[in-house]
C-alpha cells in the first residue's frame, strides 16, 4: 500500500530528495534488487526495537516508490544503528549504506526530523569538528549519562588526578581525547571547509555553525592554508 | 510451535561436524584488492605503504594471508577509547612495550570522524576520505605504519579504501585536498586492526602467562564493523569456529588459556548505535542488556565479556547499571582483549588496563584470575598521592613496566 503519510508535500520536492539520494556515487554499489528473503530483518538490532526494517529501505529504494521514500527519510532512518550486520544480504545489498545517504540528503536538507534527531547532539558535532576527537574525557558527566550509574561522578570527580595517572604521554588530556597537534587540527579544519561539511552543519544549527566558522577562518588564516 | 534448539556450539569454538571447510577461490564473492592497490600505485596515482617486516601472515575470511605487521606501528587511536576507556589503549601500548616493539604514538592525529558520521550524517564522502587520507600521510611521513585501535575507524577506512580504489573521480577530490595540505597521497598495503595484531603475537603472549586461566570462561562479543564491513578482510582460521566466524578475540583468549563460550547471539550488534548512544540510550540498554548480556548470562555464564571495539564496551559494560537496579540477569565484567591479555601477561589491573574506567564490578573476574585487587587498588592510591604530593608529575612507563 502506497505511504498516504505525508500527502501534503509535492511529489515533485520528494522526487528531488530521492534524485539527491540516486546521485550518490555509492548508491548503486549499495543496492542490487532484493529476494524479500528477510536476512537484513533478522540481523538488524533496531528492527527488533522500532517498527523498522531494513528490507523496505531496500525494496522502497529498488521501486523508486517516492512516497515511501520520503516517510522513510522523516520516520524511519534515524532508528538505524549502522552497525551493518544488514550487509549479510545475499544480494550484497547496504540497507544501511542506503540510510546513510538518505541521512546525509535529510541533514543537507535541513528536514524537521533530522533536527529531531540530533537534538542534544550539536555539543558532540562541536567537538569532534573542533578538536578532532569526537568524546573527550570531560564530557563524562553524571547529568549527561545518569543511567551510567555512579562510576561515571567517580570519573569526573577525578579526572584530572586520573588523566595523569595514564603512562601514556599523549593521554594526560580532559578536554580532548589525546592530545592533537595544532596543525593537525588546522588541516582539518580546512578538510571540513573544503569538502562542503562545515556548511552542512548550518542545516543542523546555525548558531553552531556560526561558531565553529569562526574558530576555523581564524586558525586557518594562521596556518596558511588556502581553502579557496 | 515446537521449541528449537539454540544453535550454540556445546564444546565452545569446535564445530560438532564431520563436514570439511574448504575456501573455493572461484566462489569468492569478493575482489582482493590488493593488486589494484598496487596497480593504482604503479601508475602513479598514490604511493603504497608497504607493511614493514617483520610481519605475520593471517588468514582472512576467503582465504587470502593478510600482512600483519608486528612492528614499527603508527597506532590510530580511538577517541571513545582513550577518551573513557584509557586502558584499553594503554594496554595495546603496554604489550609493544612488552614485546619489545618499536611504535609510534603520533599527535599528528585525528579520530576517523566515523563515529559522528555513522550518528549524525553531518560529513559525507570526499571529506572522510580526505580524514583517513590525511591519517595516513601523517603515518607514511613519521615512518611508521598505521595501527588502527578502533572497529569503527577499521570499517571505515576499508570501506573509504574499496571507494578509492574503484572511483577515480573521489581520488581526484581527495588528492586535490592532500596537494592544498602539502600532504603525499599515500595507501597503506594493508589496513591492519589492533586485534589482528593480537591475533598475531598470541603465542608470544601464551609464553608470559602469570596466571592460571583455565577456570576463566569468556564470552566474545565481535564487532559489527571489523567484520561486516568488507567482510572479506578480517580474520578467519579454519581452527576457530570452523572458519564460519572471525577468529579475532577468541584466538587470543584461548590460547591464553581461557575458555571461550558460546552464546546464540553471537551474531548480534553490541546497540551502540553511534546517535542512541548519545542521545537515545533507551535501545542502547535494551539491546545490550536483552540481546547481549543475559543471554550470554543464561546459556554461557562468563567470567568476563572480551570485545575488541571502542562502543562495544562502553554499551555492553555501561549499560548494566540500570538492568541491574531492575533485578535483570546481568553483571559480567565487560573489558577489550588486550586489557585482559595484559593482565593476564603481568600487567597492573588499575596502572595499566585501568579497570577504574569500568562500570561493572570487575573484583571477582580478578580474584579468579589470582590477582588480589584490593592490593592492587591500595598500589594505585599510592601512585596517585604521589601525584597529588607533587613527588611525582604523571605516572610513567617505566612505573608500570
Amino acid at each position: 500500500m502506497p505511504s498516504d503519510r505525508y500527502l501534503e508535500v509535492p511529489l515533485v520536492e520528494k522526487q528531488r530528495l530521492f534524485d539527491e539520494v540516486k546521485a550518490d556515487p555509492r548508491f548503486h554499489t549499495y543496492l542490487y534488487g532484493c529476494y524479500e528473503c528477510g536476512i537484513c530483518v533478522a540481523a538488524c538490532p533496531s528492527a527488533r526495537f522500532y517498527d523498522f526494517s531494513p528490507r523496505k529501505i531496500a525494496q522502497a529504494a529498488a521501486r523508486e516508490d517516492l512516497e515511501l521514500i520520503y516517510e522513510q527519510m522523516n520516520d524511519d532512518i534515524w532508528n538505524c544503528s549502522q552497525c551493518f550486520s544488514c550487509n549479510r544480504c545475499p544480494r550484497q545489498n547496504s540497507p544501511g549504506g542506503l540510510i546513510t545517504i538518505m541521512r546525509e540528503v535529510a541533514v543537507k536538507n535541513g528536514m524537521r526530523s533530522m533536527k529531531e534527531a540530533l537534538a542534544g547532539y550539536t555539543r558532540i558535532i562541536y567537538k569532534i569538528m573542533t578538536t578532532g576527537t569526537q568524546v573527550s574525557p570531560d564530557m563524562l558527566q553524571e547529568d549527561a549519562f545518569p543511567d551510567w550509574g555512579p562510576q561515571v561522578k567517580m570519573v569526573s570527580d577525578n579526572l584530572d588526578l586520573w588523566r595523569r595517572a595514564l603512562p601514556p604521554e599523549t593521554l594526560h588530556t580532559t578536554g580532548l581525547s589525546w592530545q592533537v597537534e595544532e596543525r593537525t587540527m588546522q588541516e582539518l579544519y580546512a578538510i571540513w571547509k573544503l569538502t562542503g561539511t562545515l556548511d552542512m552543519i548550518s542545516e543542523v544549527d546555525e548558531g553552531l555553525h556560526d561558531i565553529m566558522e569562526e574558530i576555523m577562518d581564524d586558525a586557518l588564516e594562521e596556518s596558511g592554508i588556502s581553502v579557496d | 510451535m515446537e521449541p528449537m534448539e539454540i544453535p550454540v556450539l556445546k564444546g565452545g569454538t569446535k564445530v560438532a561436524t564431520s563436514r570439511v571447510f574448504d575456501r573455493d577461490p572461484d566462489t569468492v564473492p569478493e575482489e582482493d584488492l590488493r593488486e589494484a592497490i598496487w596497480a593504482l600505485g604503479r601508475e602513479g596515482e598514490w604511493i603504497v605503504q608497504p607493511v614493514p617486516e617483520p610481519y605475520y601472515l593471517a588468514p582472512t575470511k576467503y582465504g587470502r594471508l593478510k600482512k600483519i605487521p608486528l612492528e614499527h606501528t603508527w597506532h590510530h587511536k580511538s577517541c571513545g577509547q582513550c577518551g573513557h576507556i584509557p586502558g584499553y589503549s594503554t594496554s595495546i601500548f603496554w604489550l609493544n612495550r612488552l614485546l619489545g616493539y618499536d611504535y609510534f604514538d603520533p599527535r599528528d592525529q585525528t579520530s576517523c570522524t566515523a563515529w559522528n558520521y555513522y550518528a549524525s550524517a553531518t560529513s559525507n564522502q570526499v571529506a572522510q576520505a580526505a580524514v583517513a587520507m590525511r591519517n595516513f600521510s601523517a603515518a607514511y611521513e613519521s615512518g611508521y605504519f598505521p595501527m588502527i585501535h578502533c572497529g569503527t575507524s577499521f570499517g571505515h577506512y576499508k570501506e573509504v579504501r574499496h571507494e578509492l580504489v574503484h572511483d577515480a573521480k573521489l581520488r581526484r577530490q581527495v588528492r586535490a585536498i592532500m596537494d592544498k595540505l602539502g600532504r603525499p597521497f599515500v595507501m597503506p598495503e594493508e589496513i591492519v586492526h589492533y586485534s589482528e595484531w593480537m591475533y598475531a603475537i598470541r603465542d608470544e603472549l601464551k609464553n608470559r602467562v602469570q596466571y592460571d586461566l583455565s577456570n576463566i570462561t569468556a564470552t566474545v562479543h565481535p564487532a559489527c564493523h571489523y567484520y561486516k564491513l568488507q567482510t572479506g578482510d578480517a580474520i578467519y582460521d579454519p581452527e576457530i569456529y570452523g572458519g564460519q566466524r572471525t577468529a579475532a578475540v577468541t584466538g587470543v583468549v584461548q590460547t591464553l588459556g581461557a575458555t571461550v563460550a558460546d552464546y546464540s547471539s553471537w551474531y548480534d550488534c553490541c546497540g551502540f548505535g553511534f546517535r542512541h548512544i548519545l542521545v537515545q540510550r533507551d535501545f542502547t540498554r535494551s539491546f545490550a542488556t536483552l540481546r547481549k548480556i543475559e543471554v550470554m548470562k543464561e546459556e554461557a555464564n562468563p567470567d568476563v565479556v572480551l570485545t575488541h571495539d571502542t562502543g562495544c564496551v562502553t554499551s555492553l559494560d555501561k549499560s548494566q547499571f540500570a538492568a541491574q537496579a531492575h533485578n535483570r540477569n546481568v553483571g559480567v565484567p565487560v573489558m577489550s582483549e588486550s586489557q585482559f591479555a595484559a593482565i593476564a601477561v603481568g600487567a597492573h589491573p588499575f596502572r595499566v588496563a585501568q579497570l577504574h574506567w569500568h562500570s561493572v564490578d570487575y573484583r571477582p573476574l580478578l580474584s579468579k584470575m589470582g590477582i588480589d585487587p584490593e592490593k592492587a587498588w591500595m598500589e594505585f592510591q599510592g601512585d596517585l598521592e604521589q601525584i597529588k604530593s607533587g613527588a611525582m608529575d604523571y605516572l610513567t612507563w617505566e612505573h608500570v613496566l
